[in-house]
């Protein structure tokens, strides 16, 4: 069978990209395979993970329940495109990093594009908000304390207490501080 | 896995989606948020040859205030619906609905079009006692709540057919509503939820009490408890009246037996909340009520 292919054209990271795929394309493989961009994570492909979480015009939603030819000519951001173009980390994962929030990584790439949205719109969440902000999103490592410790240190509301308890109920008793980089 | 093959059409009108629709009939499937559908493609649980993607059609994407109500059109997502329709009950229920990321695509209308029997938005419409409005090319037509819901996973909606809208009304004055879920993870399908609405008389009396169950038959199970909140006293009846008519399925997740004690549980909730929020002054409304995660 011939199946009919199409020209699809998005806006990934600010930069213009194209390339030719079916219609049943999802905007998972479409980012994966058709333009190289392997950094969001494919994990159940029903939208229960969340790995392949990404920015769509700002906005999370989940690339293996998109196709691509549907968001045609829109903007998505990856988790490649979080990072300032000299390789500075932007604040979530400074904060990922400095918390210990990941593992294996496998999540990762799902939880950063949640979890910027979700501190742009919400700047100061308090921990029930986050954990409700990352319901989700499914991680098998860490066990969500460090994510929430990440998430929580740059809530504006929670983030003096959170530090000065040494992170707040949920989290660890560890302050950001007690690990080497 | 991968969604199978499926010819592919992008209209713009509402006209060229129906004529899309009207080709393809049986074989044509609407794609609107796809959260629910991709999944199943995904699965290859679903094959349809034709998907008519209404994404682009700008006239669908509407959410229109009306005197008595509110009017959702087939390309309002969740998202949007939660936060601006006003509707205290459809954000109470909305909250509730899978993740942000998931009403970040999903609509309204398409989630009413699933009819999966543990959905929020289905008992939301039957309690409210709302309507589908459904265009084809030969035609419109108003489907009330009451017949749109047909089984499990069916809706009335015939081959061909396009929901355009949905009208939730708005509750009268000194009313109030009240939604509570109980699901494993916030987000999750529940294992069983109410949505309440009563409405009082300007002396205080109760004049009507409903609820629409969801996730404890094939399809919303509304409820007038009216009688019961009328008659003091008779709270306990009500709640096992309601128990009564559940007629919930086990699964792994839980017994029937146990969706049924909740059941009784979540309406005497709801009911209680719904009660004092028509009964004090001002637009308690906003308040917003039960949940997994607000105890
Ligand atoms: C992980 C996960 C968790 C979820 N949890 C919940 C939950 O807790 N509660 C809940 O209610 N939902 C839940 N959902 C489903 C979600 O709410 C969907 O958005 C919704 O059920 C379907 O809306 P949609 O716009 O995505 O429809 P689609 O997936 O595009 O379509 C669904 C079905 O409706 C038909 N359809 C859609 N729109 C129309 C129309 N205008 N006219 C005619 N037919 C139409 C389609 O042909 C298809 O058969 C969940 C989904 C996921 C992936
Ligand atoms: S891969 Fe998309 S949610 Fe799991
Ligand atoms: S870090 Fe391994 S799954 Fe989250």
């Amino acid at each position: 069978m011939n199946e009919r292919v199409y020209e699809i054209g998005l806006t990934v990271n600010g930069v213009p990209r194209s390339a030719t795929a079916p219609a049943r394309r999802l905007l998972s493989d479409f980012l994966r395979h058709d333009l190289g961009l392997t950094g969001t994570h494919v994990g159940c492909e029903h939208g229960v993970c969340g790995c392949c979480t990404v920015l769509l015009d700002g906005d999370p939603v989940r690339s293996c329940l998109t196709f691509a030819i549907t968001v045609e000519g829109r903007e998505v951001t990856t988790v490649e495109g979080l990072a300032d173009p000299d390789g500075t980390l932007s604040p979530v994962q400074q904060a990922f990093q400095d918390s210990h929030g990941l593992q294996c990584g496998f999540c990762t790439p799902g939880f950063l594009c949640t979890v910027t949205a979700l501190l742009r719109d919400n700047p100061a969440p308090t921990e029930a908000e986050v954990l409700e902000g990352i319901s989700g999103n499914l991680c098998r490592c860490t066990g969500y304390q460090n994510i929430i410790k990440a998430v929580l240190s740059l809530s504006r509301g929670v983030s003096r207490t959170a530090q000065e308890n040494g992170a707040g109920n949920a989290t660890t008793q560890r302050g950001s501080g007690d690990h080497v980089r | 896995m991968k969604p199978p093959p499926f010819d592919y059409h992008a209209p713009r009108t509402l006209g060229e989606a129906l004529d899309a629709l009207a080709e393809a009939g049986g074989d044509g499937k609407v794609l609107a948020g796809g959260q629910s559908l991709i999944p199943l493609l995904n699965m290859r649980l679903a094959a349809p040859g034709q998907l008519i993607d209404i994404n682009r059609v700008a006239a669908l994407d509407t959410l229109v205030r009306e005197p008595g109500g509110i009017r959702v059109g087939a390309l309002a997502r969740h998202s949007r619906v939660e936060r601006s329709s006003g509707h205290p009950l459809l954000r109470q229920a909305l909250r509730h609905v899978a993740h942000p990321a998931i009403r970040n695509r999903g609509t309204v209308v398409g989630s009413l079009a699933h009819a999966d029997p543990a959905a929020e938005l289905p008992a939301v419409l039957a309690v409210l006692g709302g309507w589908v409005e459904v265009a084809s090319v030969s035609g419109t037509r108003t489907i009330p709540a009451a017949s749109f819901f047909a089984g499990p996973l069916e809706s009335a909606l015939l081959p061909g057919e396009l929901a355009v809208s949905a009208f939730f009304p708005s509750l009268p004055p000194r009313s109030g509503s009240a939604f509570a879920e109980l699901a494993r993870r916030h987000g999750d399908y529940a294992l069983a939820g109410v949505a309440a609405v009563v409405e009082l008389d300007a002396s205080g009396a109760v004049t009507s009490a409903r609820i629409g169950c969801l996730g404890v038959a094939a399809t919303p199970l509304v409820l007038d408890l009216t009688p019961y909140l009328m008659a003091s006293g008779a709270f306990a009846d009500a709640v096992a009246y309601v128990r009564e008519r559940a007629e919930p399925d086990g699964d792994i997740h839980a017994s029937a037996g146990y969706r049924r004690h909740l059941l009784g549980l979540l309406a005497a909730r709801t009911l209680s909340e719904a009660h004092a929020t028509a009964s004090s002054p001002g637009p308690s409304a906003h308040r917003i009520t039960g949940g997994t995660t607000d105890e």
